[in-house]
């Protein structure tokens, strides 16, 4: 059977894989946006936090992830479905770029504006809203497509723990020996991370200070 | 001159170190009066800038008090300090995401004024500042560097505070330029009548612009003395400064007339 057969064949199961494919990254990304940009916004503020935050964001990323999905099973309310454990976890993975791209966007956010902005009466609150965030936008949505492109992929391998998705597909076709499967499951994952890539890109691009 | 005006900014044995390094600004003492045009005048490392950033609590004195109208900074907020002091660096620092209305406007607006008094307040800043209307929704980088300087000014003057503190204004202005905002902003603070305390190394500038000028050498004030008596100067040190500008002196001082 060939891939454009299966795929044929397939169609609603295909599409109901991307869904939730989409969903786990999505709302991953959500979660890791919620926590991330904070933390990056925290650690800019206060220097002496950065080593400990972004230190422990890098040592989540060196867990293997297969481990990283194992590890979350006895978690409390997580271990109990599939899809919020690989939720969790690719929230974890995501969040390493995006505190470090808040971070590097706040500060490099030009001394002089800054220093106008103090120096005229902003409160710190103004200045992160008004100055520092619009500034820093371009770099931390930079982050953002970084983080979804990897866990577009990472997200493959969320089946191995029974949350859906295009993995599925994946160990399906790895286990059947049919090449078509594991397309059929690959395909539409990288269609998806290229997509993920150039609408972030656009808007990276768009709203960097020019 | 003008000694008998109430101050508006006074150093008292104020001396300033950076955390873990030595200390930078030695025992200043010094009277700004209300309505004049105070230079700081010296060159880099000087202790210059330092003094104008304790005057708006960027730094805060390590020992001694500078007293901004009859209050010390450190009793100040400094929020409301700041807003009492219009700010105009080198590198200007306009906001590059705001067009040149939102970068005029924008203490006016954190101040909470009405739309009609902001509107009013602008046409009138871009008269001062002498920039054509047709530039209200550019963006600093569609500026040239004489009209950003021009929109620096503006946003310093939006909320019409009693102090200015100028660090080089036109320092990163080619010549021409210079000369021809220099002009203005001398015709404009006769107007005016702010407070000014203006940093420059330019002593051409200082003659030009100053009521008085403070001389400052290795985070020390050397000398304090109008430009008359500047030019007229004995002191080694300052005699060096004059000097340094060359024969057309009646120039500089003509030009103040």
């Amino acid at each position: 059977m060939n891939l454009w057969h299966f795929l044929q064949q397939n169609r609603t199961e295909v599409l109901q894989l991307t869904l939730e494919h989409l969903w786990l990254v999505g709302l991953s990304m959500v979660f890791a946006i919620l926590v991330g940009i904070p933390l990056g916004i925290l650690i800019a503020r206060w220097p002496v936090l950065d080593k400990p935050i972004l230190g422990s964001a890098s040592v989540i990323q060196t867990i293997p992830s297969l481990a990283l999905f194992g590890f979350l099973l006895p978690a409390p309310w997580f271990g109990e479905r599939a899809d919020r454990m690989a939720i969790l976890a690719l929230a974890l993975y995501s969040l390493l770029p995006l505190i470090r791209n808040t971070y590097v966007g706040i500060r490099g956010v030009d001394p002089a504006v800054v220093e106008a902005a103090r120096g005229m009466g902003m409160s710190d609150g103004q200045l992160l809203w008004q100055v520092q965030l619009p500034l820093s936008l371009g770099v931390i949505i930079a982050g953002i497509r970084v983080a979804t492109v990897i866990s577009v992929g990472l997200a493959t391998i969320a089946a191995a723990i029974g949350a859906g998705g295009l993995g599925e597909l994946i160990f399906r076709g790895l286990a059947m020996v049919s090449d078509s499967v594991i397309l059929a499951g690959a395909i539409p994952a990288a269609l998806l991370a290229l997509v993920a890539d150039f609408g972030l890109g656009r808007l990276e691009k768009w709203l960097r200070p020019r | 001159m003008a000694n008998h005006r109430e101050p508006a900014v006074e150093f008292r044995n104020v001396a300033y170190r950076p955390n873990g390094s030595s200390e930078i600004l030695h025992d200043l003492n010094l009277i700004v009066d209300s309505g004049e045009t105070l230079v700081l005048l010296g060159r880099s490392g000087s202790g210059k800038t330092t003094s104008l950033k304790l005057i708006n609590n960027l730094l805060s004195p390590t020992a001694g008090e500078v007293i901004v109208q009859a209050r010390s900074t450190q009793n100040w907020d400094v929020i409301r300090l700041r807003r009492q002091i219009g700010y105009v660096i080198q590198d200007i620092g306009l906001f590059p995401h705001f067009t040149v209305e939102r970068n005029i406007t924008l203490i006016p607006r954190l101040e909470g004024w009405s739309r009609t008094r902001i509107d009013a307040r602008f046409q009138e800043l871009m008269l001062l500042v002498g920039l054509d209307p047709h530039l209200t929704r550019r963006y600093p980088r569609e500026l040239s560097g004489g009209q950003r300087q021009r929109v620096g000014v503006a946003r310093a003057l939006a909320a019409d505070p009693p102090i200015l503190l100028m660090d080089e204004p036109f320092g990163a202005l080619d010549p021409i330029t210079r000369a021809d905002l220099q002009n203005e902003f001398a015709a404009l603070q006769k107007r005016l009548r702010k407070t000014v305390v203006f940093v420059t190394h330019d002593v051409r500038e200082a003659l030009l612009l100053s009521d008085r000028i403070a001389l400052m050498e290795g985070g020390r004030l050397i000398a304090l003395c109008t430009p008359q008596e500047f030019l007229r100067s004995r002191d080694p040190l300052v005699a060096a400064y004059v000097k340094s500008i060359g024969t057309d002196l009646d120039d500089a001082l003509g030009a103040k007339q």
